[in-house]
């Protein structure tokens, strides 16, 4: 990295953590610039979760060092805490308190001026579409407004640094639209944002990517150049029964990959020119038609099933 | 410490409490059922033993014996019979623990010698409640013994004051009227308010890991010791209120005099909250479920403080080892402290042992309560 100390919003080196016998995180390293939006894609105990814990400074690393907007997360937890906001996975505000007693209580945490909450809150709240909401017990609010009231709770302070685990599993497409507008809103604004995420179709969103699998990063980079990264060339197959077609296509030689996509499969080959017409024949045996055939650019499912040789985690 | 992040964190706290009717349940009604069920169920004295009587002359002084039995109020005559033998049937159906045989020549006994004898039977299945009214029956006797040698002395024209008689004056003092609820009841206070806060604070801690809040909380700048006193001051102040209510019960209500300063009483009261609010907070910190804390404070608050606090059973009859261990069980020094303050009016000097040994105990609890909590999920 050649970036000026001052452009690195985060950093972690060598980051590692063990719990009992397993290995969550082995020797991470990632460098996220300011303003960036970078986002963590792995499957279920590829070791997201524990990254974030130890970046928001909750979960004390076996080995290596972070640093969170300057500040070292390991000597001064606490006055990285002042520059970060933390969502977690789960729902970590009070059900039995109200939206608004919720934002006040997170503004009094972080010291915020009385006028500055009051200000930051409307227009968050308006942002997100909860404003006739504000009286409403926490527990009573849709899935997709717990995570925006959470969201709201989590800038209510005016962070550098966001860290989002999954921020939207289990929301309604409306409210993640909602939910990605105030991200992009942010970044305009000088936030560093990291989120981690289950799905393709955000993580293509993101400016940079890091793939984890085992606890280990294996890839890092933007989306674009990820798709590059990937080896082989892509074919998209059209067919009313993809699963038999799939299975036919496993085994021919050349073929890298087959993924499964709706009602389209998905086949990566090694040498385009050379492979094409070995899959006219088979798909001709088959009786597909010939249009059904089509190259294709690599969504980052494609990527992400390629480099980690392993089912995306949707 | 920053005030705003206390303020912030009792207010939230208090909403919660508010709203959660458990909680609310333990907090308001829990002392109110307890001191009615303790207050009244835990009597050591006996009233009313119901008293069979076989009164086989039926004199004028046979009846005045069997008044006075009747009027010290320790006895009441559940049946009058008429045969020996009925004593028993009356005493297997639990009809009397206790009988009066008076034999037929009373009277004229009394009016020759100047004794007679009277038979007592007792059912001794419960030995305590006996032993008690062994010694009512006794103190009974007693009385008309005084009253027949008085007569006797004037019958036989002498001088009372002439009769070679030990004429014996028991005063009692703090406890005139010898009511053990008198006794019981500053103990009961002790007992609910530490059953009361640990039961509260308990759940403080173990409801955020439960609920899923703790994560995020920990990720804000707040330190262990503003978690702790945000969350301890609302309970502190339940503490008092619930107090209040105990002792303005325990005075207005049982009728427990009241000798001591307002101010003694706050004092000491404050600072035994303030240890069983640290042991409920220190076991919520360790205890990451809100049933096992829960489980854990009634244990740790419950047996100390019935079975070695000295409130019912006393510390100075207990086997030495014992009478030792009684020393590290904080309610001991509260229920002195309150039995002095209540029937004695001993003012803060007059308490210092039991005070230091209370002071003690809430800096230790508050400083390891303060260290237990950490910012941290492993």
């Amino acid at each position: 990295m050649t970036a000026e100390v001052n452009d690195v919003a985060i950093r972690a080196q060598g980051l590692s953590k063990s719990f009992g016998a397993v290995q969550a995180v082995r020797a991470a390293e990632f460098t996220v610039s300011r303003g960036e939006i970078f986002g963590l894609v792995g499957p279920d105990g590829a070791g997201k979760t524990t990254i974030m814990r130890m970046l928001a400074g909750v979960l004390r690393p076996d080995a290596g060092g972070i640093l969170v907007d300057g500040v070292d997360v390991g000597a001064e937890a606490e006055r990285a805490k002042l520059r970060l906001s933390y969502m977690p996975q789960r729902f970590g505000l009070y059900e039995d308190l109200t939206v608004a007693e919720n934002i006040f209580f997170y503004g009094e945490l972080f010291s915020v001026p009385r006028k500055e909450r009051l200000a930051r809150s409307t227009e968050l709240l308006d942002a997100a579409g909860m404003s006739p909401f504000r009286r409403r017990l926490a527990g009573q609010l849709s899935g997709g407004m717990k995570q925006k009231l959470g969201l709201v709770c989590a800038l209510i302070h005016t962070p550098q640094v966001l860290l989002l685990d999954e921020p939207t599993t289990g929301v309604d497409p409306v409210s993640r639209r909602d939910f990605w507008a105030i991200l992009y809103n942010l970044r305009e604004s000088g936030v560093t944002i990291l989120l981690s995420t289950a799905y393709m179709d955000e993580a293509e969103r993101c400016s940079r990517l890091a793939l984890l699998h085992g606890g280990q990063i294996r890839y890092c980079d933007t989306p674009a150049r990820l798709k590059q990264a990937m080896p082989g060339a892509l074919f998209a197959i059209a067919s009313p029964t993809p699963r038999a077609l799939r299975t036919a296509v496993a085994g021919q030689p050349g073929v890298l990959g087959v993924l499964l996509m709706g009602d389209r499969v998905h086949v990566r080959v090694d040498d385009p020119a050379r492979r094409l017409p070995e899959l006219r024949d088979l798909l001709a045996g088959l009786g597909v038609p010939d249009g059904a055939i089509l190259a294709t650019e690599p969504g980052i499912e494609d990527v992400f099933v390629a480099l980690l040789g392993q089912e995306a985690p949707t | 410490m920053n005030a705003r992040r206390l303020f912030a964190l009792a207010y939230k706290e208090t909403l919660q409490i508010w709203r959660d009717p458990r909680s609310l349940a333990i907090a308001l009604l829990m002392p109110l059922m307890q001191m009615a069920m303790l207050g009244y169920g835990v009597s050591l004295d006996i009233k009313h033993v119901p008293l069979c009587v076989y009164d086989q002359e039926n004199s004028q002084q046979s009846r005045a014996l069997v008044d006075r039995f009747v009027s010290s109020g320790w006895f009441s005559i559940s049946r009058t019979l008429g045969r020996q033998a009925a004593i028993r049937d009356a005493m297997d159906r639990g009809e009397c623990i206790a009988a009066l045989v008076i034999p037929v020549d009373f009277s004229r006994q009394l009016a020759t010698t100047g004794s007679a004898s009277v038979q007592a039977i007792f059912d001794a299945t419960d030995v305590n409640t006996t032993n008690i009214a062994l010694g009512y029956a006794e103190g009974a006797v007693a009385q008309a013994n005084a009253q027949i040698a008085a007569q006797w002395a004037a019958a036989h024209g002498i001088k009372p004051s002439l009769v070679g008689q030990v004429d014996l004056r028991p005063s009692t003092w703090f406890n005139e009227t010898l009511d053990s609820r008198n006794f019981i009841i500053p103990g009961v206070v002790a007992v609910i308010l530490a059953l009361v806060g640990a039961q509260l604070t308990s759940l403080t801690i173990s409801r955020e890991w439960e609920r899923g809040t703790m994560e995020q909380l920990i990720s804000t700048p707040v330190t262990a010791l503003e978690v702790m006193l945000g969350k301890l001051i609302p309970y502190f102040v339940i503490g008092l209120v619930d107090a209040g209510f105990c002792l303005v019960s325990a005075v207005y209500w049982f009728g427990v005099p009241f000798r001591g300063g307002i101010g003694t009483l706050f004092t000491t009261t404050a600072l035994f909250i303030i240890v069983v609010l640290g042991i409920g907070y220190l076991i919520s910190v360790r205890i990451r479920s809100q049933l096992g804390a829960s489980q854990i404070a009634l244990l740790v608050t419950m047996l100390p403080t019935t079975l070695l606090s000295g409130y019912t059973f006393p510390i100075d009859q207990m086997p030495a080892p014992i009478q030792a261990l009684t020393l590290v069980v904080y309610p001991r020094y509260y229920v002195t402290i309150l039995r002095a303050i209540f029937l004695k009016g001993s003012g803060l000097t007059d308490l210092w042992v039991p005070l230091l040994g209370l002071t003690v105990y809430a800096v230790a609890i508050i400083w390891l309560a303060a260290r237990a909590f950490r910012k941290r999920l492993d």
